[in-house]
């Protein structure tokens, strides 16, 4: 089987196969990053271009990575999403770069859709590097991958997913990805930050942490974006940082509870102090670089089957 | 101006006349309706054979944007909108710039659509002064210039106070206040129906909680103070529980509900086309069937379109920053004809009688009735006649329609202002009144 589409917005969109072929190809493309000379001649003459319109070094970093691997031309575009206020609508940006006849867009942006917008009006491929608190597909796929590392396999797996559930692009794509692949989840965190109706997305939701860490394989903490709740209109969806990282921090106390072989997850970067304690998260458990590593060959994967590549 | 209508299924649901019948207009209005009418010599005659004749229809809840944003729509081109969709008259809203909160922009509004208007226009004065929902506007003299409701539309008035003292203060004039139920801290910036859909796609969410509890409050103030109190775009189950409990309470509490309420729900906003995005949002399956069944037993008493249009710059962008709204004047009528009649879920004269009775007594208009020397203001209805919603066609300024390409059976064929053709087979006509 191949890829077959123009571009890659959602899991959501995802059949399980194809999740499956980009984890394939990653982990044949992984090797790369262990050869003297990490550069292979699959993109060359493509240009991708990493528009990113909301700070973030990780993931523009891993794609440009990702992109130079595999001998592409990258350009990196950052600038702020508000640029709507400055005259220029990120439809007039999309325009414009068509015209310079790019391959691959990679786009991060603050409002959730604006991947789709881009590639609704753009002939060339479209990545959603995430979009607002709609998803970010390919954290969830470096997410996928790693677990399938540590675990061997995906099916039957239990996943507890902990923190700003409501706001989190992660969240949700790791909702997809994982139920897709027959492991089960649990969100858990305060209610004011646990999205309406998630259960109908086919997750267990639980307030408690102790509770919904007892017998998972997987612990995945969430980023506090406390910046991003700020601008918010709703301010206060919790009394304070301390009250929070007390209730729902991971510490070595509560991991107690864990299973020995628990795997412990994070996007990056770690708030430490506040949705896990330093020990937690430089500890035995922590697979939180490994998460970095296979973020770059998840990436080369994407690039190198969305530019025609076949799969592995 | 003189017409004879002949031949046509006449419906009057103010008499309750639904049957063969000839309607003949002298001088604007409407002199006799009977079988196998004559006129003199030199009439005018409308061959309405195979055709629904019924009086005009209202819209009761318009932005025709001017003064002040006529890059989105102006009097003369939303009110071709209203003819060719059928409507003799439109209620246009307040929040235009400079604000209609005073008598100056009304007699402006008024002097406009007397020289360009296709149709007749009657302005809604805004509650608060620019809208603010600080001090109140000079409600008396809004009504002696010819407003006929008072409304903040766009924004909610969140101080109780406020609206109590409006409700108190309007009482010599006999206008309804038409109230924006939202509580604003409850919406919370939120752009869509708060539900699975909206935790789906990451969209900040409008519980339909912030809909109810202002109309709740809303009720409850209509009681206190015995003013009548009009709830604008109602959206969700909840609100109908609420005004059909006023309204069984004999409270002087009336509804209208939207083409895009009654037939699209949170699901049309996966695409994240912002010509889904509209306040109040689209709610769920069940709200859309609580309204339908709410529009046909009476709990919502008028049909309104909201049309309020908006430029593509303001559309064409993130959901999140794309303006609230659609355009509804030109596809309201054949939607309905489509879905609710053809669907079999309303017949004819009680959709007839939201479009026009149901209005006109709302706002106190004369119209909405084809009862003798009343005004001679028709639409005449080819209820078999299928067509493709083509937004490019539309005689609007603004094309943010959700509606694009849907098919459609139900036509308005014909619209009548006074006894003149203002509008016939989807062509305006004869130039503004």
């Amino acid at each position: 089987m191949g890829w077959r589409r123009k571009d890659l917005l959602t899991m959501r969109e995802l059949e399980p196969g194809e999740i499956l072929l980009v984890l394939d190809t990653a982990e044949s493309l992984k090797e790369i990053a262990t050869r003297e000379i990490k550069k292979v001649p699959a993109l060359r003459g493509k240009t991708v271009v990493n528009l990113f319109l909301e700070p973030s070094t990780r993931t523009r970093t891993s794609f440009e990575i990702a992109g130079k691997w595999l001998s592409a031309d990258i350009i990196n575009i950052s600038g702020s999403s508000s640029s709507v206020v400055k005259g220029e609508s990120l439809l007039d940006t999309a325009k414009n770069l068509e015209a310079m006849s790019p391959d691959i867009v990679v786009i991060r942006h603050a409002s959730a859709g604006a991947a789709h917008l881009l590639a609704r009006s753009l002939r060339c491929s479209v990545i959603n590097g995430g979009d607002g608190a709609h998803e970010h597909p390919t954290q969830a796929l470096l997410d996928l991958l790693t677990i399938r590392e540590k675990k061997g396999h995906l099916e039957g797996l239990k996943a507890v997913i902990v923190g700003d559930i409501a706001r989190s692009r992660v969240a949700r794509s790791n909702i997809w990805g994982m139920r897709k692949l027959g492991m089960s989840v649990t969100v858990a965190g305060p209610p004011t930050l646990i999205p309406p109706h998630v259960g109908e997305l086919g997750v267990k939701v639980a307030y408690a942490i102790e509770e919904a860490i007892r017998d998972a394989d997987i612990i995945m903490m969430l980023r506090l974006q406390h910046e991003r709740q700020e601008g918010q209109m709703t301010t206060g969806l919790f009394p304070s940082l301390r009250e929070y990282s007390r209730l729902w921090g991971l510490t070595l106390e509560k991991l107690r509870g864990a299973r020995d072989d628990v795997l412990i997850m994070h996007p990056g970067p770690v708030n430490r102090g506040i949705e896990m304690s330093p020990e937690v998260a430089d500890g035995p458990y922590s697979v939180i670089l490994e998460q970095v590593t296979n973020g770059v060959a998840v990436r080369m994967a994407l690039l190198y089957l969305m530019a025609g590549g076949k799969g592995q | 101006m003189n017409l004879l209508v002949k031949g046509g299924r006449l419906v009057d649901p103010a008499s309750g006349f639904d049957g063969l019948a000839d309607c003949l207009i002298l001088n604007g209005k409407v002199a006799e309706v009977g079988p196998a009418l004559r006129a003199a010599e030199g009439t005018p005659v409308v061959d309405a054979a195979g055709k629904v004749v019924a009086p005009g229809f209202i819209d009761m809840h318009v932005h025709l944007r001017e003064p002040g944003y006529e890059y989105k729509e102006t009097i003369a081109t939303g009110t071709r909108a209203a003819a060719l969709g059928g409507f003799t008259r439109v209620a246009c809203m307040a929040n235009t710039e400079p604000v209609n909160d005073n008598r100056a922009v009304t007699d402006y509004i008024l002097a406009k659509a007397r020289d360009e208007g296709w149709v007749r226009v009657h302005p809604v004065g805004a509650v608060t002064r620019d809208l603010k929902g600080e001090s109140l506007a000079e409600l008396g003299e809004l009504a002696e210039g010819g407003c006929v409701a008072y409304s903040d539309d766009g924004r909610p008035i969140m101080n109780a106070g406020l609206l109590r003292r409006a409700l108190e203060y309007i009482q010599p004039f006999g206008l309804p206040v038409i109230s924006h139920a939202e509580d604003s801290t409850l919406a919370a910036g939120g752009v869509m129906h708060e539900g699975v859909v909206s935790t789906e796609l990451g969209l900040r969410g409008i519980p339909s909680a912030a809909e109810e509890v202002m109309v709740a409050r809303d009720i409850i103030l209509a009681e206190l103070t015995g003013s009548p109190v009009h709830i604008a775009h109602v959206s969700t189950a909840g609100a109908v529980r609420l005004i059909r409990n006023a309204k069984a309470r004999g409270l002087r509490v009336t509804a209208e509900v939207t083409p895009h309420h009654l037939l699209l729900t949170e699901e049309a906003v996966r695409s994240f086309d912002t010509d889904t995005k509209m306040n109040p949002p689209l709610r769920s399956k069940a709200d859309r069937e609580a309204l339908q069944e709410a529009l046909a037993d009476g709990t919502l008493d008028a049909v309104a379109t909201d049309h309020a249009p908006h430029a593509p710059a303001e559309k064409e962008v993130e959901y999140d920053h794309a303006a609230f709204g659609v355009v509804g004047l030109e596809t309201a009528v054949p939607l309905l004809l489509h879905h609710l009649v053809h669907g079999g879920i309303l017949d004819l004269p009680t959709l007839i009688a939201r479009f026009t009775g149901g209005p006109a007594r709302i706002l106190n208009l004369p119209g909405g009735h084809l009862g003798k020397g009343a005004d001679g203001d028709l639409v005449i209805l080819d209820l078999d006649r299928e067509h493709e919603v083509d937004v490019a066609r539309f005689a609007s300024r603004s094309r943010n329609s959700p509606f694009g390409g849907w098919r459609l059976r139900g036509f308005v064929w014909m619209t009548v202002v006074g006894g003149k053709v203002v509008q016939s087979e989807g062509v305006v006509r004869g130039g503004a009144r």
